[in-house]
Formats: structure tokens, sequence, C-alpha cells
């Protein structure tokens, strides 16, 4: 098969969770979903519309994948605008993965902002799966505003299991009593042995660089920090050209990276 | 390896017909030289020779009878290789199809050593890749590869720095090699249908003499060779000079047009359109050609990942000389000089990196 060749999968249920990002079901029309990695992800096709990148935020349990989709363009919205048994194709699993198993016997620091938990959601299940495997865990979840987070109840069943979850809002509302401003703010007061920590961080740029950045001041090894970069992907498969960041074609070398990588090529303006 | 000598080149090209190929060789259209069907060698451009500067292309009277008397041309293999569109995938009635365009039997003439290393370079990429793609190598199957060794390199041609010319040493069916006094051409076989081909038309075993005179052309094409560049260690200080200021300046000189990934034969960039028809029962996906100057190229959240021209000139020509090398194990640029010739502003890739280093 071509390696530009949908598989058509069907929409199985739509749920909006904030006003511009819904989660999405997806399973294939025949057969079942490839296995995938937390921090893989797949390309969706919107039927005439275009292709574009989403990561796999988790399995269903009829095995297929969830999706969350934030609708900022063309491709998003009509992703976002699709109806329950609507078609759509899908390509993957794509991407390097984070390697949660590594980090066992370590702390763990999961630093999300944005719709970046879409991407580290499988991470901390699989923690909260092998709870004892790992120290501290903390996931600290940096949203715009109290309405704009993800997965609330999820939030609330991984504190239960043992995660502390702190999240931080850019703008809060009158009920919001927790911390405000920047995921940095939160990194700096959590508690972890920096010199067996490992990060799991992703986010917009900026956030990843102040987050990793945070971590590595703290004493953790910015070999031990992995991150998810975003670059334009028209194929997913090595042969568009646009996923470049110097050296990496991230749709192959990544997205997750090293912070060790990834730090000399952040910080090369427009690289 | 069978090196023989015909006196013709008109039977060769009628064998390949009849073994059902389209033979496309170098023809003067638009006043240059351009890649089309020809039937004959009197289709060739006898006679003609060029002049290739920055920013400049001219043909103009060439060595008396002789058809390969000029250097790279703005058509390289690559539209064969890679189509500038190919449709992927046709949709209708709620089922995606894998469109499969076919691989024409096309024997290619007149392709040269930087050309043969530039398809060398894009099997790796679209056929040595961990996602390979099938119809590239039908594509690449059903190309019958005729190189012809440069006798008369162009102004702008630096392959000998990128040690791919200008003899053709591999890739090929055939290579030619143009001799004068008397005219004739000396022929390797690269491959087995190549030696097919050769057996059924009239040829006679070459002489020392021949072969001799062959290698003086190769060797006289090397010496006039138009620029260099050195390439020691560039994989590693071309990305660290990320910050040298000649990058402001070549910035002012380049207009992003396109026209140097356009022309280059290893450029392999694309994107993804489709196009639904007025019906809106059928959708058809394809691929064509994209650059890394283009602004959206690079958009991602809302903004652009490389804003500036500065930073796409800068992706382009590191990616080409250096970071193609963490990715694909080569080089991306094969010194042919095309970009060169091609920029409407005359940028010279070749004098931008020694200022650069
Ligand atoms: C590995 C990876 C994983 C991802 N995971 C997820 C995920 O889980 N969930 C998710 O929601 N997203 C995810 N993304 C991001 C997602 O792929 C992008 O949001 C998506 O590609 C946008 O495509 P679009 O067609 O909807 O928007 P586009 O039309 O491409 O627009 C994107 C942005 O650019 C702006 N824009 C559009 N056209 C232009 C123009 N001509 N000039 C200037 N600006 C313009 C739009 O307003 C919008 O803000 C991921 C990306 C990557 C690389
Ligand atoms: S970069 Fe220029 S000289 Fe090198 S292969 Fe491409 S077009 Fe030819
Ligand atoms: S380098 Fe020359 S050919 Fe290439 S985009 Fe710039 S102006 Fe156009
Ligand atoms: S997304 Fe096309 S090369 Fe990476």
């Amino acid at each position: 098969m071509h390696p530009m060749t949908p598989a058509p999968f069907l929409v199985r249920s739509r749920r909006p969770v904030r006003a511009d990002t819904v989660n999405l079901t997806l399973e294939p029309v025949e057969g079942a979903c490839p296995p995938f990695l937390p921090g893989q992800f797949t390309m969706i096709y919107a039927r005439g519309v275009g292709e574009i990148p989403i990561s796999i935020s988790g399995r269903t349990r009829a095995g297929g994948y969830l999706q969350t989709i934030r609708a900022v363009g063309a491709v998003s919205r009509a992703l976002c605008r699709t109806r329950r048994g609507d078609l759509v194709g899908v390509r993957g699993p794509y991407g390097t993965a984070w390697d949660v198993p590594a980090a066992s016997g370590m702390d763990v620091v999961v630093a999300a902002g944005g719709l970046g938990l879409a991407a580290l959601r499988p991470v901390v299940q699989e923690l909260v799966r092998h709870r004892a495997r790992y120290g501290r865990i903390s996931l600290i979840v940096g949203t715009r505003a109290p309405m704009t987070l993800l997965y609330p109840r999820e939030l609330d069943r991984w504190a239960r299991a043992g995660v502390d979850v702190q999240v931080t809002v850019d703008h809060p509302d009158h009920e919001w009593k927790g911390p405000i401003g920047l995921v940095t703010k939160l990194i700096e007061r959590i508690v972890f042995e920096p010199r067996r920590t490992a990060g799991f961080v992703c986010g917009p740029e900026v956030m990843m660089r102040a987050a990793a950045g945070e971590l590595v001041r703290r004493g953790v090894a910015a070999s031990r920090i992995t991150l998810s970069l975003e670059r334009n992907m028209k194929c997913g498969v090595g042969r568009c050209g646009h996923c470049q960041l110097g050296p990496l074609l991230l749709c192959l070398d990544g997205p997750v990276v090293s912070y060790e990588r990834a730090a000399r090529l952040m910080a090369v303006p427009e690289l | 390896m069978d090196v023989v000598v015909l006196e013709s080149l008109d039977p060769l090209i009628e064998e390949l017909r009849s073994a059902g190929y389209t033979v496309v060789g170098p023809t003067v259209q638009d006043r240059a030289v351009r890649m089309a069907e020809i039937s004959s060698a009197a289709d060739l451009p006898a006679g003609v020779g060029d002049v290739q500067d920055p920013g400049s292309y001219r043909l103009t009277s060439g060595a008396d009878g002789m058809l390969f008397g000029y250097a790279a041309s703005p058509d390289s293999a690559k539209r064969f290789t890679q189509p500038p569109r190919q449709t992927l995938v046709r949709m209708r009635d709620g089922a995606f199809e894998e469109v499969d365009e076919g691989a024409p039997r096309v024997a290619l003439l007149g392709v040269r050593a930087c050309d043969l290393a530039a398809i060398a370079v894009q099997d790796r990429v679209f056929a040595g890749s961990r996602h390979p793609d099938p119809a590239y190598r039908r594509r690449r199957e059903a190309l019958f590869l005729i190189a012809v060794n440069c006798a008369v390199p162009g102004g702008t041609c630096f392959c000998v720095s990128m040690g791919t010319g200008p003899k053709a040493t591999a890739g090929f069916d055939l290579a030619v090699t143009e001799l004068d006094a008397p005219h004739r051409f000396l022929v390797e076989t690269g491959s087995e249908r190549g030696g097919e081909i050769v057996a059924r038309v009239p040829h006679r075993r070459a002489a020392s003499e021949d072969v001799h005179a062959a290698d003086e052309v190769s060797r006289m094409a090397a010496v006039r060779m138009g620029r260099q560049v050195d390439t020691d260690g560039i994989q590693h200080w071309l990305p660290a000079a990320h910050d040298s200021p000649r990058w402001t300046d070549v910035a002012s000189r380049c207009l992003s047009c396109t026209n140097c990934t356009m022309v280059c034969p290893t450029c392999f960039c694309s994107t993804v359109e489709d196009v639904t028809d007025l019906t809106g029962q059928v959708t058809e996906r394809s691929e064509r050609w994209d650059s890394c100057f283009t602004l959206d190229f690079s958009e991602v959240s809302g903004t652009h990942a490389r804003g500036s021209g500065l930073a796409r000139y800068r992706q382009w020509l590191t990616h080409k000389f250096a970071t193609w090398y963490d990715q694909f194990g080569t080089s991306g640029c094969v010194g042919c000089g095309r970009c060169i010739t091609w920029c409407p502003t005359g940028i010279d890739v070749t004098e931008e990196l020694a200022c650069i280093r």
C-alpha cells in the first residue's frame, strides 16, 4: 500500500469538551486499530478538506482511538464538525514515543500546556497503571481559563490514584481558588529528587522551553526530559519535507525529542 | 563492463522504441534545451552549445555536428521520478481508492552524471525510506537511463567538488561518450537490460583509441569545471554558522521565488491538495511539488516557523549541503549548477558557502 493512502475510519462518538475542542473516538471500518505508543500521532483526513497530525490521546474500550481536536483552521474545524457515523481517513500511528518505562524507579514530572495534555494523557495513564514502579509523580497543567481545562474528571481520578495534580490558569474566573500564571511557577514549588527525575513536557514551544529550562535549573538532566515538538506536517512519513527542524524530520525523528537535543535547535530563532 | 562503439544513435533509439520505450531526450524549445520525446537522432540539438552564468542561460552554436555539446538543462530527471503532480487517492461512495498513475516506460537519453547522482538521492528519499513508496519504485524500474558523459561543463557546474561527475560511473543502463573525428559514440553497459538493447544494434568492440579518447573527454571536462565548493566538514560548520552575517546579505538578494527548488534535481518537498468535482461526489487527493521558500510551508499554530526570507534561504542552503546528511546519509546537492543559472538575481551557492565559511 502507498504510504499516503488513508484507511477508512468511522467517527464512533463525538463529545465537545470546551467551546472549540471535541473528543472524537475513531474506529476502523475494517480490522483493528494498529497499536500505538504514548506520544505518537495519526494523520487524520477530512474528506475534501485536508489532513492534519493529531496525537493519539488514548484507546477506547472497543479498541478505537480517542483523539482530542481543537478547531483552529480549515481541517481541524471540519474534523470538529464531524458527526457520529461519519467517515474520516486515518494514517499511522507515526513518530517517536515517550519512553515511560525508562522512568521506572524515578520521580516523574509531567508538564502540560493547553492542548499538550491531549498528547500526554497516555503517559499519565501508563504511570497510573503501574503506579508502584515510580516515585513521586507530579502532573502540572497550565490552561487558559478554568473552563478550558481538558479531562477534568480524569484529573480527579489521577489525583486519587496517587498523582500530585496541580492546575494553573492564565485567566481565573471568580470561583477559581488555585494558582494563576505560568507552569514554571509550579515547577519551582513541587517536590522531586532532581538527580533521579524524568520530565515529560508538551505544550506551546515557549511553555516547553520555560518548563524544561526550569527542570534543568533545578538539576534534572536534560537527557531525561523529553518534549513533543510541533511543526507543519503534510505527510507524516518523511516525504514532504515540511516538518524539518534543523537535522530532524519531526515526523520520523520526533515529535518526541529529548531536551538535550531540542534545546540547541529551539535556541536558534526561525530554524 | 562491455564497451562498444556505435556510429549513429538512430538504431539505438529505434531499438528502444520497438522495445516499448518512449524515448525522451534533449531538444531545443523556447531557446533552451528541454527534455521531450524524440523519434530519431535528428531531433537532438546538433551543433548547439550553451553559456551558463549566475542568473543567465543562453544557447550558442557549439561544435559542428556534436549532439551533446551543452551542460545541464533546466529539465532534470525529477519530472520522471517524482511527477510535478500525482493523484494519490480518489474517494467516492465512502471508499478510498488508491490511484495508480502507472509507470510509463521511458528511456531518458542524455542524463548527466550529476542527474544520476540526483536520482540516487531521490531513491534514498522515496524508496529507501522507512515508509517506502511502491509507485516510485515502479516508476524507477520503468525508467531506462542512458547517461551522456559531459564534454563541455557549464559555467555554473561543480560536480567535481560534490564527487558526482563529470563521468557517469554507476546507476545507468547505458552510458554514452560522444567522440569526434570521426563522429562516434562510445557506449558502456551498466545493466543487463542495457546490454540486451546494445546487443541488438549494429556496433563494434571499442578499440583502445576509442577508450582513451573517451577518458580524455571526461578528463578535460573535469579540468574545465566552472565552479567549486570546499565541502570539507560542511555537515558541521554550516549548521553551526546559523548566525553568520552573510545570511542577511543573501536574504536581501533572494526573492523567495522558488526557482532554485523547482530546477533542483534532488529537492523533493511536496504538499497535498484536495479537489472535489462539481457534483461533489468524487474527491481526488494529489501531491504536488512544494518549496521551502513559500511562507505557508512552515505554517504552524497560526504563525510561521520560518517567517523571514533569511530563515527560508538558510533552511534551503543548510538542508542541501548539511542536514541532508543527517536525514538521508548523503549530500542533498549534486553540483549540477541549475539553481545558480536559474536564480533570477544570480545567487551562487558556491559563492555563498565560501563567504559563510
Ligand atoms: C505531532 C503533532 C500532534 C498534534 N496533536 C494535536 C492534537 O492532539 N490535537 C489538536 O487539536 N492539534 C494537534 N496538533 C496540531 C494540529 O495538527 C494543527 O492544529 C492543525 O494542523 C491545524 O490545521 P488546520 O487545517 O485546522 O488549520 P490551518 O488552516 O493549517 O491553520 C492553522 C492556524 O494557522 C492559521 N492560518 C490558516 N491559514 C493561514 C494563512 N494562509 N496565513 C496565516 N495563518 C493562517 C489559522 O488561523 C490557524 O490558527 C498536532 C500537531 C502535531 C505536529
Ligand atoms: S542545490 Fe543547486 S547545484 Fe546542488 S543539486 Fe540542487 S540545483 Fe544542482
Ligand atoms: S535563491 Fe534565487 S532562485 Fe532561489 S528562491 Fe531565492 S531568488 Fe529564487
Ligand atoms: S511530515 Fe512530511 S516529512 Fe515529516
